[in-house]
Order: structure tokens, then sequence, then C-alpha cells
């Protein structure tokens, strides 16, 4: 049978569950699942409500901070500073509520940090042509300074006449009882999808991150581009920083220490591409599930702690290499 | 009438003078090859009409009304376009979404618009049929051979009205098989009535597919005819200055 011209163009190379197969977020998936199940059958602790609880709510903080990280490592960057920025604009809203403001004022000057510190950050990376990677080293460190500066190294847990909001705003459960920052998680995720999949924006950001100098000569504004992305994932870095606050109840100058590498690893693992061009918000998510309930697991399954780091380190390789072997298996 | 005309054409970059008093035009579905050296000043040349380069003196004037390029968008909305020599394309995007890069179609009201995806498969696949390429819209363009990537990178410049087309050595680092494609590829253009100027340094593509060449030597127009009565000997000639000028 004689095909034509346009029979070929209109047909779709591949199914829904090839691509299903060939997605590193749904693999993922699969062995969060897998390692749930194995957890509730091995262990009593696993499937209590109290475990569940407690990991999806040390998930939600790295999973917000890891979709703003994503917009970053779609462009090809990086984002190192977000720990240090989650920190500063915590410590920002206790210090400004501290002293008696509301709490839409601690909030919005909180915001106002996170925003101007990826403003910085972005253009100094789009305008002056620094490497991502040392702008936000510097940043990282700069940040948690100023976040000592203002607090003067000391742990604020009294947030002023606005104490009681701020708490039920992170530590309540207004919706059916999900913990308040999985709810925020939640929205997040479901914006950032909505701009990756949506928009003329998140069209563009996957286009810099696939070829930078194709998209400068198609028109995309570029610069303009990625020094938002910067503010996107400072930004996320606030929010999550305010979720935090309200949910501890304190804001000490070591929060969100060393967090990077969590969010870093939750993005890879979740399937987006440090080299830039693939990325997505449930990866994001996901990446975060399979980390926490890696090193929840571990606890309750009676590993030496110190264990944490080899695999979780061993995760992020894994995910890399699934990633290579596709591309070997490609250029065949 | 001329759709582009090219009247004394200098640039010059400090103390060299890449190109030199330069006039030329360019008739609606015609097919031109602008042939030359490196460093003849072909690229410095199209670099002018795309907007990249403001010229040092001289004149352009597109349908009859003078030509004013300060950037490179100015050009497109006037329906000159450019294929690029390393394609700028994006491999991890689709062909629809390569072909509409910079210039998406969205829908919805106001602030809430989002990106039309049916409608910019629909129109990558008309654009890829009227090329009478088999590249489909949806494929990654990763996946997708250089006389695919060609197609998708030429559809680019159908989107809109285009009057002319700039092609920087499209067949340069293809097969065989490919350049065939990419040859059709600008008669198709050229059957719509638009201008195309191939730049390029294979002998056989130009005498293939043009209706006429223009040869550069140290940023001047050394020749000016129609290929059917030239001959790549000759054209070889103007190249390395074994001939001097051929009116």
């Amino acid at each position: 049978m004689a095909v034509t011209l346009d029979q070929t163009i209109a047909q779709k190379q591949h199914t829904f569950l090839s691509r299903l197969f060939a997605n590193q977020t749904f693999w993922v998936v699969i062995a969060v699942i897998l390692a749930c199940l194995f957890l509730s059958v091995a262990t009593d602790s696993f499937a209590t409500s109290k475990n569940i609880f407690n990991i999806t709510r040390n998930v939600t903080f790295t999973a917000i901070v890891a979709l703003g990280m994503t917009f970053v490592i779609i462009t090809g960057g990086i984002d190192l500073s977000v720990g240090s920025v989650l920190c500063l604009s915590s410590m920002v809203l206790a210090v400004t509520m501290h002293a008696g403001y509301s709490i839409e004022v601690g909030i919005l000057a909180s915001i106002a940090t996170a925003l101007v510190v990826g403003a910085f950050n972005g253009v100094l990376i789009a305008y002056l042509g620094f490497p991502p990677f040392v702008v936000t080293l510097g940043m990282l460190s700069v940040a948690r300074s100023l976040a000592m500066v203002a607090s003067n190294n000391t742990v604020v847990f009294q947030f002023g006449p606005d104490h009681q909001k701020l708490l039920a705003l992170g530590g309540g459960a207004w919706v059916f009882g999900i913990a308040n920052p999985v709810l925020y998680m939640i929205i997040l995720a479901l914006i950032t999808g909505f701009i990756l999949r949506w928009t003329k924006f998140g069209r563009h950001i996957f286009a810099i991150g696939g070829n930078e100098h194709a998209a400068t000569l198609t028109g995309v504004p570029v610069k303009q581009i990625k020094v938002v992305v910067y503010m996107i994932s400072a930004l996320s870095a606030g929010l999550a920083g305010i979720i935090q606050t309200g949910w501890l109840g304190a804001v000490t100058t070591n929060l969100g220490n060393g967090m990077e590498l969590q969010v870093i690893a939750a993005t890879v693992i979740g399937g987006a591409n440090l080299a830039g061009g693939v990325g997505t918000a449930l990866g994001a998510i996901v990446g975060a599930a399979l980390i926490e309930v890696i090193r929840n697991s571990l606890g309750l399954l009676g590993i030496n702690a110190f264990w944490q780091g080899t695999f979780i380190g061993g995760a992020i390789i894994l995910a890399v290499l699934f990633d290579r072997v596709r591309n070997f298996r490609r250029s065949d | 009438m001329s759709v582009l005309e090219l009247a004394n054409i200098s640039k010059h970059f400090g103390a060299i003078q890449a190109v030199n008093d330069v006039s030329f035009s360019l008739e609606a579905g015609e097919v031109v090859g602008l042939m030359g050296d490196n460093g003849a000043g072909k690229s410095t040349l199209v670099k002018m009409i795309a907007g990249n380069f403001h010229p040092s003196h001289g004149t352009m004037r597109l349908d009859g009304k003078d030509l004013v390029l300060h950037k490179p968008a100015d050009a497109r909305q006037h329906g000159i376009e450019i294929v690029h020599q390393d394609l700028a394309l994006c491999n991890n995007l689709t062909a629809a979404a390569n072909v509409y890069l910079g210039r998406e179609l969205r829908r919805g009201f106001g602030p809430l618009r989002i990106l039309d995806y049916g409608a910019m498969y629909k129109r990558a696949g008309q654009l890829f049929a009227e090329l009478k390429s088999e590249t489909r819209p949806r494929d990654l363009v990763k996946q997708m051979s250089g006389g695919q990537r060609q197609a998708v990178a030429i559809a680019r410049t159908m989107l809109s009205q285009a009057k002319i087309v700039l092609m920087d050595e499209p067949t340069a680092a293809i097969s065989v098989r490919q350049v065939a494609e990419v040859l059709n590829l600008i008669r198709h253009l050229r059957d719509q009535g638009i201008a195309v100027v191939l730049i390029s340094h294979r002998m056989p593509d130009v005498f293939d597919v043009a209706d006429r060449v223009i040869v550069m030597r140290r940023g001047r127009k050394v020749a000016d005819k129609k290929i059917a009565s030239s001959s790549p000997e000759e054209v070889t000639g103007l190249i390395t200055g074994a001939i001097e000028q051929v009116a």
C-alpha cells in the first residue's frame, strides 16, 4: 500500500505507552511505589499515619525549592544559593515580625528579599556573562552571612503580634486534614507545570536550554528570561522559607544548610538534565519524594544513619546512569 | 520591479574594507548563487541584508522603498528571512516548536493565553507538505536527518509572507542524498515567488539550482551573470582571481 506524504507527516511516531516507558519520571514513580510497598510489608512503622505525615512534610520543603530549581536547570544553569536564600528569607520574616510588624509586612519583606537576591544573581549571569556556578556559590556565602547579620546569629522564636497566624500558616491543615505545606506544594507544582507546558515563557526556557544561540537568533529575549528564571528560583526558596518558619516556629541561621545538594539531586533524579533543555514539575516532586523515602526507610530498617549520604548519592548517580544508557542506545 | 535593490553598498570595519561598492538587484522567484572565497565579503553582505550590520555607505531598497534595518527583527518584519549556517535549531524541541520559535501561536484572552499546540502542529505539517519533506511536526529535532533539519529551518522562513530568503551554506556538511533534498526545498521556495540568495562554496549546487551567480572577490563584485551563460570553470577563475572581472 502506498503511503502518501501527508500520511507520513500526520503519523504519530510514539504511542502513549512508548513515551511513558521512555520517561525517567515514570520509572522514579515506580521506584517510589515499590519502595513504599516493600517498606509497608517489611516494617510495622512505615505505613502509620504519623510516619506518612512526617515524610510528606519533609518532602514538601525540598520539593518546593526543587520546583524553582527546575526552571534554572532547564535553561542549563544552576543555583547553589537556594539553601542560604531560604535561610535569609526566613530570617527577614522572623526579624520583621519580631519587631512588631504584621505578618503581611513580614511576608512581603521576605519575598522582596528573595526576589532582589534572585535578580542580582540573574543580572550577573545574563548580562555580565558570569558562570552561574560562581555567582550562586558566592551568593550561598553572602545570603547566609546576611541572615546572621540580620539576627545577630540568634534563634528567633517570637514573631510579635501575628505569632499565631504564622504558626497556623505553616503548621495548620486547613483542607481535609492535609498539612498546609503539602497543599502549597501541590498548588506550586500545578502552577509550575502549567508555565512549563502552556506558556510562551515556558517554551522559551526549554529553547534556551536546548540551544541558547539559536534562541537568540530567533528573537527569544534570552537575557530577560534568564534573570526571571533566577528570580523564580530565589522566590521558591523564599516561599519555602516562609512556610518552614511557620512550621518550625523558630528560625536559626542553620536553616537550609546544605539544602542545595538535596534540591539539585531531587530535580536530577526526577529526570531534569543538568546540561539543560529537559525537566518537569512532576519530576522535581517525585525526585524529592524518592530521596525522602530512601532516607526514611534507612532509619526504619535500622541502618546506621551515616549511610544516608551514600544511598542518596548513589541514587543521583543511578539516575544519571539511566539517562546515559538511553543515550548510548540512541546513538547506536 | 526588483524585490531588493542594493546600490553602491560598502562596509568597513575600521581600516578593513569588507564590502566595497557593491550593487545588485534581486527579482521575485529568482535563485541567486552568491559565491566567493573565504573573506570575500559574502557573509558581511548578507548580514547587512539581514539587519545584523548597518552599511557604511550606499542604500538598500525593498519593493522600491528605502530600507533601513537596525536589527535582525526589522529585516524579518520586512519579509527578509535568513537560514543560518548552523540552522539555529533546538534539539530538545519538536519540529513544530522550532518552526514557531520566537513567534509561538497562542489562544485565549487577555493575560491568560496558552500555547496553541494544535494550530502549530497543523500549520507546521502543511509547511512540510508544501516543501515535500517527510518531516513530522511532533518529532524531536534531535532524531532528524540533515535534510529534515534543513526543512525545519526553511519552514521557519515560510511562516510569514517572506519575500527574500537568505541561505548561508545550506549544503555544507550533509550527505549527497540530503543535498538533493535541500536543493528541492530551494526550488519550492522559488516556485512560490520567493527570491532566494544561496551562499555556497559548492559549485555543483549553485549550477544546479541557481538562475544567476554573483561572484565576490576581496569585497568587490566581480561577476553577475546568468548561470546559462557562465561555466564552473569561469566562476572558479573569478573566485581565485585568475579571471579579473566579467561584465
